[in-house]
Parts: structure tokens; sequence; C-alpha cells
């Protein structure tokens, strides 16, 4: 049943695009159909394999980073109002500036390699994260900061055993976005300037007219953002039935 | 523990615009159980909270605190209406919350012992979430014994129970607590007839004392002629005030 379900929007999908190649009579050098496409993923595995583990490691170290970097944030936001006052306007402001104009500088600072990726990465997923789990602190049920006051709590330790562990779902929710927007990071870096990866592939495959490879490096990046979207998802459930004392759902 | 101090409170609250207390004057004195009924809104449990700190945008216009002039931070236990028992940890761990609070080491015996006392032996392992609403009222009152404070401040602490089970449990705070300065919001006559030593009923035109001094010590047997007579009077004020 659910692979069914999972099964007839793909065909689905694959049928509009080879419609389109039949109906608008697109030459495979603009638009490759579904089987092209599927051929120069299977001759060209070792290759996107290659390629798509350095991007994987691009993603999972941005992801890593940044959740740790938007955790200590929203702590320390949620600690003190001074913090709070001083650099939540810098956080929006860093927002405001589009990611894409920084891929040049962090190239420029970072150099060619992982790590600029790895910012990229790191720079898209730091503003959810640390907003959706700041508001999370900032949200505790008022009987529970009663409770921990009244039997004589310091704000450190209302912290760690009654904030944070409720906080939790709203760190988890803004991990859900940041295994989406990751790899994003990640391409973006790796457009404006690599030597691997899948990104790097892309723009590679595109020069040289290779358009078959190009659609097949793009659907490797959509495959590895479900499965990392995917396996964050299964990761929360099971933490936040943890935290509702519930067996997990879904 | 410290000898316990008596309570003392004059004034009224205020949330904006809104008297949610008084203005009135009441004391409870120090290790006495009084019981505190009176309609619904009437601002019981805000009493309460003006003795465990007021929060939000609540506002106290006069006096709340210990008789003995000294702070009542650290001395006081509260059993608010909500269980407030936290859906992560397990009933052991959520009975020894405050030893981890105050970075001091959890008594696991203790709270243990004290699971088993409110009839939910076995059951230290669980979380909230896997209890019934009655389970989970019986583990925050294990929870409010192990502060081990001088003064208690109960919220309808046994609103959940069935009836035998909240018989069980008026016998065990009863006995918990006694020595105690204890101040009970209950709405239930009959539980206030069994286990104040004090009865005070508190209404929009005012406090008025309920005496039963001269009856046994509680916990009183809840067919005595005593208790079910002073249930009855309470009935009656308490429907007369409505």
């Amino acid at each position: 049943m659910s692979l069914l379900r999972l099964l007839l929007p793909l065909l689905l999908g694959l049928a509009l695009w080879q419609g389109a190649i039949l109906a608008l009579d697109m030459p495979s050098f603009i638009l490759p159909g579904p089987l092209r496409v599927a051929e120069a993923l299977w001759t060209n595995r070792a290759l996107l394999a290659e390629h798509a583990t350095i991007t994987l490691t691009e993603v999972l170290l941005g992801l890593a980073l940044g959740t740790l970097l938007g955790w200590m944030t929203a702590t320390l936001l949620a600690l003190s109002p001074v913090a709070t006052r001083l650099l939540r306007p810098m956080l929006v402001l860093s927002q405001a500036i589009p990611v894409f104009a920084l891929a040049p500088i962090f190239t420029l600072w970072f150099g060619y390699g992982l790590a600029s990726k790895i910012a990229m990465a790191l720079l898209i997923i730091y503003f959810p994260v640390t907003s959706a789990f700041h508001d999370a602190l900032m949200n505790t049920p008022q009987p529970w900061l009663t409770q921990a006051r009244i039997m004589g709590a310091g704000p450190r330790q209302v912290l760690w055993c009654v904030r944070m562990p409720a906080a939790l779902p709203g760190l988890l929710s803004g991990l859900r976005l940041a295994a989406v927007y990751a790899p994003i990071g990640a391409i973006i870096g790796e457009w404006v300037g690599a030597s691997r990866g899948l990104g790097y592939l892309m723009l590679l495959a595109n020069g040289r007219a290779k358009i078959d490879l190009m659609f097949a490096a793009v659907l490797v990046v959509a495959a590895l953002t479900i499965l990392l979207h995917r396996a964050t998802d299964a990761l929360a459930l099971r933490l936040e039935a943890r935290q509702r004392g519930t067996p997990p759902q879904g | 523990m410290t000898p316990p101090p008596a309570l003392r409170f004059a004034g009224r609250v205020t949330s904006g615009a809104a008297t949610l207390l008084g203005p009135v004057r009441m004391g409870a004195e120090a290790g006495v159980w009084t019981c505190l009924l009176g309609p619904s809104g009437v601002g019981k449990s805000t009493l309460l909270h003006c003795f465990a700190g007021l929060e939000g945008n609540l506002v106290l216009d006069g006096t709340a605190g210990a008789g003995d002039g000294r702070p009542l931070a650290g001395r006081v236990a509260l059993m608010a209406q909500a269980d407030g028992l936290l859906p992560w940890l397990t009933l052991l761990d959520n009975v020894s919350l405050g030893a981890r609070l105050r970075r001091e080491r959890p008594d696991r015996a203790r709270a243990a012992a004290l699971l088993e006392r409110v009839g939910l032996a076995g059951l230290e392992g669980r979380k909230p979430q896997a209890l019934s609403g009655g389970q989970r009222q019986r583990a925050a009152l294990a929870r409010t014994l192990y502060e081990d404070r001088p003064v208690v401040l109960l919220d309808e602490p046994f609103s959940a129970l069935d009836v035998a089970t909240r018989a069980r449990m008026q016998d065990l705070a009863a006995a918990e607590l006694a020595g105690r300065t204890v101040l009970h919001v209950t709405h239930d006559p009959a539980e206030a007839a069994r286990l104040g030593q004090r009865i005070l009923v508190l209404t929009g035109t005012g406090l008025e004392e309920v005496g039963a001094q001269e009856a046994p010590p509680i916990p009183r047997a809840p067919d005595a002629a005593a208790t079910l007579a002073t249930t009855g009077r309470l009935t009656r004020l308490l429907l007369e005030a409505a």
C-alpha cells in the first residue's frame, strides 16, 4: 500500500515528463527523456557516487555544525536578555543578506575545498535552527517553571532540566527544515567554486552539453535530500515520542 | 526541617483591570492544617500562589508571607491543580526532580518509598503519559511529600481520585504532613471536614471561619457524626454564598 502510494506519484511525474517531450517535440539536448537520464544515471554511476559522497559529506558536516551552533546561540539567547537584544537584530540581518551573495566571499575566505561549502550549508540552516529552538525555549509551560522555581532551582538548572527538554520539539522542527535546506547551501557553494561535488558536476555536464548527465546529477541531489529528510524525520519522531513519554507514531 | 511558620495575607491581587482576590485578610497558623473552601473564581488558587511567589502580570497590593517575617522561598512546597509532571521523566525521576533542580543527590530510595506509599509501587519506571489522571495526581502528591518542606500548599490535591483512594491519600497526607503548616484549597466540604484543623470559607463578601478546632485530630473518620455535621454546615454555607 505504502509502496503504491510512493510509486503512483513517481509514475505520474515520469509520464508527464515523457508526455511533455512528445507533445512539445523537445530535442534531447534541451530536455532529455526519462530513459536517457536513467541510462546516464547507470553509465555514470561511479562518477555520480564519487561526487555525491563529497556533497553528502558537506551537507552532513554543515548540518551537524549548524545545529550545534544554532543550539548554542538559542541557549545563550534564552539565558541572557542582553544577548537577545544584541544578537537578535544581527540574526535577522544575517537572514536579510541573500546566501547566494555570500557564496563567492566564502570561497574567497575558505577556499575551493569542503570548508566553503560546509560554511554555506551551515549558514543556510543556522537561522531556522536557532529561531525554532529559541522560540521553543521561551515558551516553556508556565506551571513547570513555577514548580521548578518553588523547588529552588537556579536559572541554569531550569534551563538544563526543564526548558531544554521541553523545547526539544522546537529544535527538531528546525532540524527538519535544516535537512532540506542544507543541500541547497552545499550546491550553491559548489556552483560558485569547486572541483568536486554534484553542484560542480551539474555545471561541468551543462558546459559540455551532457544534459542527460546534468539531469542525472539533479536527480541524485533530489534523492539525497529526500533520504536526508526521511532520516531526520524518523529520528525526530523517535526523539519526540521519548520527550512526550509515549510510543513512537507514524 | 525548620519549624513551620504561620502564613499571613492581607490585601488584594489584580491582573490588569481585573481583581482576582480580595481585598481580604487571612492567616494560617503555624503547624496547623487549614482548609480553604469557596466558590470557583473567588481567588483560592491565587492566594496559594501569593505564598509560592506571584508570576506573570499578577500584582499583589498588600502583603503575603510568613508569620516569622523571614522569606518563604525554600520553605514552601506547592501541589498545583495541574500535576506538572515532566513527560520525559520517569515517575521516580519526577518525584525526586526537586533534588536534581537543587543540584543535590536524588534520594532514589526515598522517592521509591513515597511512590509505594501513594500506591504506585511497580510503576517507578513509567512515564506520566502512561498513567491515568488519578495515578498522575498521586505521583504529584509523592513529589510534594519528597520536598519535605515546613509549609505545604495543596490545590485540589485529591480531585482526580476515586472515593476509596481519596480517603487513603487523605490519611497518608495527614500523617506525612502532621506538624507542618498546610494550606489546602478544596471544593469538597467532606474533605475539609475530614482534614481541616481550621476551616476557612472564602466568598465574594469575605472570609468566614467554620471552627473545627475542638474536633478530634485529623484525619477524622468520614462517617463520624462531627465530620458529617461539619460537612453539612459547610455545604449549607457554600449554597448560601452561591
